[in-house]
């Protein structure tokens, strides 16, 4: 029993390393010439799209209203991001080794501002994806803005723009999880002991 | 006379019932049918929702249109026209460098062909969906279609042929498509009075190797055979697998007023070949390799560019010198179409000009050949007895039967030109057991499957010669008509009514599923070397080595880059090579030059695509983009200044300064 909240942690650790497996992030845009839709995954360290074409067809959408392009060599986040999270993985292991409630939740707030840091910088992206328009757009607009939904689903002109988590960030959500049940859990040992 | 008041009384207390009864017959010709005679609900049989696709593919020849069409089944719709002898202005096909090689022969470029006989690729006897080959009957060709694009990938020429019509007729795994002549012609080809063609004339019987993995097809060899007309044929299947049977005609060897002179003995022949042994032959070196000059021209997939090959000979086998090679099997009368059962146990011959409905039996023909029933020899083939190889015969069942195909039930479908009609019979019983009007004069019919081991069934439609009052008139000529039917009952149904392109000569069907998968959006950028490709618009330049101008230039929507170009002067040969940076399904983009002698270009995503340009004139003139990409399609567009021959204008070009950075 003493042993399980450090089974948890591990599962935890072992659920955050899947974002260097899966996407954690899916954005789909929708309409009726798009059947299958167009879909951008985000992954820890890249982005994708669901062909090899796909980015290159979102930046030819994107050009008519002046938006940036979107080039992925661009965007530093992807660089660095991949550091935090075999950070965040040896912490976690750090805190499975240390076996104490505490440990579990400082790791498990932690992950938590760094996921609200993650999403904050994610919403800066699209704002400033969606507002930087180029002066010399061949279509224009007055006040609108093509702001991609920071999660839900979103009218942008012909299209929705649904943006979700995919499998990568639910797992990476799934860790935070565990991390909290290991902390209670292991109080609740500590309780019963004492 | 003298019953004519009866007669008419007769009429008007009819009529006059009729009318009682409230029951009009409608005011159309007593061939007509009105839409009340359809069974069932036809109408919902056919309909195809908006957005919701068909069940079958259709592929239909063109006959003298040089196309194939494919048209969905059950609606009739048609989705796609595809050239293959033929140009076709629309897609740039035969217009650009890339394509006119397939159009190459040993005459040299030639646009145009006969496109008769379409055949979907086999494996173990069954449709496959990998490629369509098509005969071409006038300078005679064979095509492959690749079904992963629709479009035209390889022709061969046919050498000592005179008219390539019973083709391409296809074994059961694609190990061979054949192709027989039609017009027996002086061997070799020499200036000769025609009226020795007893003495000089051959029919040349070609079997063609399909390699199995890319489909690239060579001329194994020939089979040299006397100066009969070789109409149609059609592989075994199964037990008869190793077999491929031809009919044969004008065996008068009459070459003047044939429709008198080749219509006069009793029994023409059935030529069945046995092209294991004549691998065997070929092993063994019992061939003679002749000169020859004949095309293979084949698409490259890596260059997407066709290149053009020469052939320099043939080998040929004589079925005097390679006994068990071929054997004749009398058919009454001047038999038309061939057809092997799906069991490969029955050879349908479809005499055109008989009363009956002669069919064949593999198991007797095997048994006669090594009886040695033979009734006598021509050219050292041995002809068999008819009574020892026939099976059965179908009883006047019509008139003038020409080709049949088979349902998966163990039914037998026949057409009938001069009764214009289908005849449902049974393989075995040889018994009629249910006829349908055609409107008109049908001549092939095509049942998904019906040529192969395993027929689809469901579904039967007829391709008419004749339209005349079908549809609402379009002056002397009209598109040739087609029907489908519902044969997945005891009865056969008529469903529908639909105009084809060109002439259909015959056409195949398979299930969607077998080729839909496949189907390619795009080409994969990546994937492509053709030689003059620009792979970004950084790659993008203009190339003057004397007066031959490459312009290598780029498509995306919504710009050509580049797109304005100086220092081209008259008398310049000037090729556009554009590339399409595109990687998304159906965003082709069109190419076409003010004053170019020549089509538009349309260029698939990823593709490399080149126009030929003289310029004429000097000034300023443009070029657009011709298929509608996008928002922004009607700016899509650029100019060339062409300066005199004299000019010292320097090469120059480019593009606005908020480009696309690709």
């Amino acid at each position: 029993m003493k042993t399980l909240p450090r089974i948890l942690m591990v599962f935890a650790v072992g659920a955050l390393m899947m974002l260097f497996l899966f996407p954690m992030w899916r954005i789909t845009l929708y309409a009726p010439q798009y059947p299958d839709g167009v879909t951008m995954y985000i992954w820890i360290n890249k982005l994708e799209g669901e062909t090899p074409g796909t980015i290159q067809n979102i930046n030819i959408l994107n050009h008519y209203v002046g938006m940036k392009y979107i080039e992925p060599d661009a965007i530093p986040e992807l660089k660095y991001f991949p550091t935090v999270i075999l950070a965040m993985g040896f912490l976690g292991l750090l805190a499975a080794g240390l076996n104490r409630y505490w440990g579990y939740w400082v790791w498990a707030v932690l992950f938590g501002i760094m996921a609200a840091l993650g999403m904050y910088d994610f919403y800066l992206w699209e704002y400033d994806y969606g507002h930087s328009l180029s002066d010399t757009a061949p279509i224009k607009i007055p006040g609108a803005s093509f702001q991609p939904p920071l999660i839900g689903t979103k009218d942008i002109l012909n299209f929705v723009a649904e943006s979700y988590p995919h499998t990568g960030g639910y797992l990476a959500g799934l860790a935070g999880l565990l991390a909290l049940g290991a902390g209670w859990l292991s109080l609740r040992l500590k309780k019963k002991a004492a | 006379m003298k019953n004519t008041p009866g007669i008419l009384l007769a009429g008007f207390v009819l009529l006059a019932a009729a009318a009682l009864l409230g029951t009009g017959c409608g005011n159309k010709g007593s061939g007509k049918l009105s839409a009340g005679a359809l069974a069932g609900d036809a109408a919902s049989a056919v309909y195809i929702p908006p957005g919701e696709h068909d069940e079958f593919y259709g592929f239909f020849s063109g006959g003298f249109s040089g196309q194939v069409s494919v048209v969905g089944l059950p609606s009739g719709r048609t989705l796609k026209v595809i050239p293959v002898f033929a140009l076709d202005a629309e897609k740039g096909y035969g217009f650009s460098e890339e394509t006119k090689p397939l159009l190459n022969t040993s005459w040299g470029f030639i646009p145009w062909d006969d496109a008769h006989h379409p055949k979907l690729s086999q494996t173990k006897g069954e449709t496959d969906g990998r490629w369509l080959f098509i005969n071409g009957n006038n300078t005679p060709r064979v095509a492959r279609i690749d079904l992963s694009t629709f479009e035209t990938v390889e022709t061969i020429e046919l050498p000592n042929s005179g008219g390539n019509h019973s083709s391409p007729y296809l074994t059961e795994n694609t190990e061979y498509v054949v192709a027989g002549t039609r017009f027996s012609v002086p061997y070799p080809q020499k200036d000769v009075p025609v009226n020795t063609f007893k003495e000089n004339f051959k029919g040349v019987i070609s079997f063609i190797s399909v390699e199995p993995q890319h489909g690239h097809m060579d001329l194994a060899f020939q089979i040299m055979m006397p100066a009969f007309d070789y109409d149609l044929a059609s592989s075994g299947k199964g037990p008869s697998h190793g077999w491929t049977f031809f009919t044969c005609y004008n065996t008068e060897k009459a070459y003047t007023l044939k429709e008198v002179n080749a219509s006069q003995n009793d029994k023409d022949f059935i030529a069945a070949i046995n092209w294991k042994k004549a691998e065997e032959y070929i092993q063994q070196g019992k061939f003679t390799e002749v000169p020859a000059e004949y095309a293979s021209n084949r698409m490259n997939e890596e260059t997407q560019s066709a290149e053009s090959t020469m052939k320099k000979s043939v080998r040929i086998l004589d079925p005097a010198q390679c006994p068990g090679l071929v054997y004749f099997l009398p058919t009454p009368k001047s038999p038309h179409g061939v057809d092997v059962t799906p069991t490969g146990e029955y050879i349908v011959g479809s005499g055109k000009l008989s009363a009956n409905l002669t069919v064949h039996s593999f198991d007797k023909m095997l048994k006669a050949i090594e009886n040695k029933a033979f009734e006598t020899e021509i050219d050292g083939i041995p002809v068999l007895k008819y009574d020892e190889v026939v099976a059965g015969v179908v009883k006047e069942p019509g008139l003038g039967p020409l080709h049949t195909e088979f349902d998966d039930k163990g039914n037998a479908y026949t057409t009938f030109f001069i009764s214009s009609e289908i005849v449902k019979w049974k393989i075995g019983t040889w018994e009629v057991l249910d006829r349908a009007p055609c409107y008109y004069s049908v001549g092939h019919l095509m049942i998904p499957g019906g040529g192969s081991r395993k027929p689809q069934g469901k579904y039967m439609v007829a391709l008419n010669k004749i339209t005349k009052d079908r549809y609402l008139p379009t002056g002397p000529e009209m598109n040739h008509s087609a029907q489908l039917y519902d044969i997945s009952g005891d009865k056969i149904k008529l469903l529908l009514d639909f105009p084809t392109h060109g002439e259909p000569h015959y056409a195949q069907g398979i299930s969607a599923d077998r080729v839909a998968p496949n189907s390619k959006k795009f080409f994969p950028i990546e994937q492509n070397k053709h030689p003059f490709r620009a792979l970004g618009e950084k790659e993008t330049k203009v190339v003057r080595e004397g007066n031959v101008v490459r312009i290598y230039m780029t498509t995306i929507r919504s710009h050509f880059a580049p797109d304005w170009v100086e220092g081209i002067k008259v008398g310049d040969e000037v090729f556009f090579h554009i590339t399409n940076l595109e990687q998304d399904w159906d965003v082709p983009h069109g190419f076409s030059m003010m004053g170019a002698q020549n089509a538009e270009l349309l260029v698939m995503p990823g593709q490399t695509r080149t126009l030929r340009w003289t310029p004429k004139k000097s000034g300023v003139y443009p070029f657009y983009c011709t298929d509608f990409c996008s928002a922004l399609h009607q700016e899509m567009q650029g100019y060339i200044r062409v300066s005199p021959k004299e000019a010292n204008v320097p090469v120059k070009w480019g593009l606005g300064e908020d480009a696309f950075p690709l």
